[in-house]
């Protein structure tokens, strides 16, 4: 990486900059540091009394404290922060690319992805376009995880059943997957009003789109999707035992190789974790319990030991969460991305941060941890740069389509 | 052959269990005979896993214990199911344990009802509630279950009767000696059990999408 090259990509970047620089695809592909495994953090959004004393954040507090983490995560080196939608109390991220765009103005380097993307009912020509457009503003610092939505009562206020989710998510994404790949799109589906001549704009940055995982717990067809596409999978691997995860990673790794991406083992998978830590072991287990005990999902139910027994849940010192995470790719086998659950169960925001100055402590041990023994063949974590690398294309971003009073469509290129 | 027998009684020692074991003790006394092939049969106390049950059911988090309890009764080729009744419906541990096995699990697997009450009037219980969740699982309902009373238990002439008339129509679903010939063991329990696998992947990629038109 050239000094100017950095320079001209943290111009980007910086707030309060006069007029944001254009940066050319060399520049995108220079800059780009080689991450084998991507470590990151996600937020689902969550607004929770903390159980302590009470307090509930407001929807703004709430978002800023967002905002908050994700500046943390690229200051401590994280390499990806994820957002996640809902479209219900009592969460309040319902429009992940406008904090996305909003973070990508404050950040320079962390990729922005979600956690996750509601491709059963968001319009799939809706997030060809959002997602398209936070690729061009952040330079490339995009993907996207898709997921189904489990709330019942969502789907109708969309026009959609959840009932239908599976068949939803199959056919948006292959109408999404289009979108990004073809300039003009014909198509005609069961969910949607057809399309006739559409071309989504702008198209993908360098003509690389944002590349997709597909996050599911328990739903084979989606380890199929992934599968199929050559997209990654990701398993949230937080709330269930890690021989259920590994179970749906192997499937997902068969099918990879079925379908003629290379071999299983270099299927792009991801994890989600969850953790808790301070410096003493007993103390992360004091502080945490009451938050445990009261949380959103499992709380009221298995003890906290119990849980992190028998789930990837690790309550304690820096160095057992190292060793638990570390643990992890002996079950699913080498990995891309490993992202945390850190800021739920209406955790302060302080101590939130304080997790996060302790995860950075560990980084270099976490990542110096997950390449021991990584064979030299298993993909590094797809990024824009390395996609762009991959496809060989030289970037060619003139402008191809007919300008003035027209219809959409295709004009012959020049270039 | 493996048969799960499930017991929810509450006390220690129950009338409930007391049941299970006559139950299992007649199923066991029946393959004794020469030309059959003797069950292993387990007896499981639901209350054991009463606090883990509650657990699943509110979060979806299943201990190991509770796991390897659920695996082996997908993977028993009968079951034995006893409970107590309460305020005329079977024990809320029971019904629990029902909820948080996989659908699916006891698809085509023969089961044996039977329950213990304060009362007679409590009888109805194993066909007015135990007979459709059964049905909704797609179990094999034995065509006999047995209720014990309290009373039944002094003079139990009248409740042996009934054991060995319900274990005599269970065990015909076994495929073990009855009055016809048996159909072999590999019969259509276990083949329609095969979708007892949560992640067995039915549909291929192109055959999902074919389905929706594509």
């Amino acid at each position: 990486m050239t000094k100017s090259t950095t320079a001209s990509i943290e111009g980007v970047g910086a707030p309060g900059s006069s007029a944001a620089p254009e940066v050319t695809a060399e520049a995108r592909l220079a800059a780009a540091p080689r991450v084998p495994v991507q470590l990151g953090v996600f937020t689902v959004s969550d607004v929770t009394p903390d159980p302590t004393n009470g307090v509930i954040p407001s929807e703004h507090q709430r978002l800023m404290n967002i905002v908050a983490v994700a500046e943390k995560a690229e200051e401590i080196g994280l390499d990806v922060f994820a957002l996640g939608e809902h479209h219900n109390p009592p969460f309040v991220s319902s429009s992940p690319t406008t904090t996305l765009g909003y973070i990508a103005a404050r950040t320079s380097r962390i990729i922005l992805s979600t956690a996750t993307t509601l491709i059963t009912t968001n319009d799939p020509v809706k997030i060809a376009e959002d997602y398209s457009m936070l690729q061009h503003l952040s330079g490339g610092r995009v993907d996207l995880m898709m997921g189904r939505g489990n709330t019942g009562p969502v789907y109708p206020w969309f026009g959609r059943d959840i009932r239908e989710g599976i068949n939803l998510a199959l056919e948006n994404y292959d109408l999404l997957h289009r979108l990004w790949r073809e300039d003009v799109v014909d198509w005609q589906g069961k969910f949607r009003t057809p399309l006739n001549g559409f071309t989504s704009i702008p198209r993908p940055l360098d003509d690389i789109p944002p590349f997709v995982w597909h996050g599911s717990i328990r739903s084979p067809q989606i380890a199929e999707q992934a599968a199929y596409y050559g997209d990654g999978f990701f398993h949230n691997n937080i709330f269930w035992p890690i021989d259920h995860t590994q179970r749906m990673i192997e499937l997902y790794r068969t099918r990879f190789e079925h379908y003629g991406h290379g071999p299983a083992s270099h299927a792009i998978v991801g994890l989600g974790g969850q953790f808790f830590m301070r410096r003493n072991s007993q103390d992360a287990v004091r502080e945490f319990r009451p938050y445990f005990d009261n949380a959103p999902v499992y709380g009221h139910g298995p003890s906290m030991e119990e849980f992190t027994s028998g789930t990837p849940l690790t309550v304690g010192s820096p160095q057992q969460v190292l060793e638990r995470t570390l643990g992890f790719r002996q079950k699913v086998g080498d990995y891309q991305r490993q992202l945390f659950l850190i800021d739920h169960a209406g955790l302060p925001i302080k101590t939130v941060l304080e997790q996060m100055d302790l995860l950075g402590e560990i980084l270099p041990d976490l990542r110096a941890g997950l390449l021991e023994g990584r064979p030299a063949d298993i993909p590094d974590a797809p990024t824009h740069a390395s996609l762009l690398a991959a496809s060989g294309a030289q970037p060619d971003d003139s402008y191809r389509f007919e300008t003035g009073d027209n219809v959409t469509g295709l004009a012959s290129r020049t270039a | 052959m493996r048969i799960t027998a499930i017991s929810s009684g509450l006390g220690q020692p129950s009338s409930t269990r007391l049941l299970a074991d006559r139950l299992v003790s007649a199923v066991r006394a029946r393959s004794r005979r020469p030309d059959a092939e003797a069950p292993q049969i387990d007896v499981v106390e639901l209350r054991e896993y009463a606090h883990d049950l509650l657990n699943a059911e509110l979060t979806g988090f299943r201990t190991p214990a509770l796991q390897e309890l659920l695996d082996q009764v997908a993977g028993s080729d009968a079951l034995i199911a006893v409970t107590p009744v309460f305020n005329a419906h079977p024990a809320a541990v029971f019904q629990l344990f029902f909820e948080v096995l996989d659908e699916g699990a006891l698809a085509g697997t023969p089961v044996l009802l039977a329950a213990t009450g304060g009362t007679a009037r409590h009888s109805l219980v194993t066909d007015q509630a135990l007979v459709p969740l059964f049905h909704y699982l797609h179990a094999v309902v034995a065509p006999v279950s047995v209720f014990a009373a309290t009373s039944d238990w002094g003079d139990s002439t009248a409740l042996e009767a009934r054991i060995q008339l319900a274990v005599e129509a269970f065990s015909r679903l076994l495929g073990g000696p009855a009055d016809e010939p048996a159909e072999p063991s590999d019969g259509a329990g276990p083949q329609l059990r095969a979708v007892a696998d949560d992640l067995a992947l039915t549909d291929d990629f192109e055959q999902m999408m074919r389905a929706l038109g594509h």
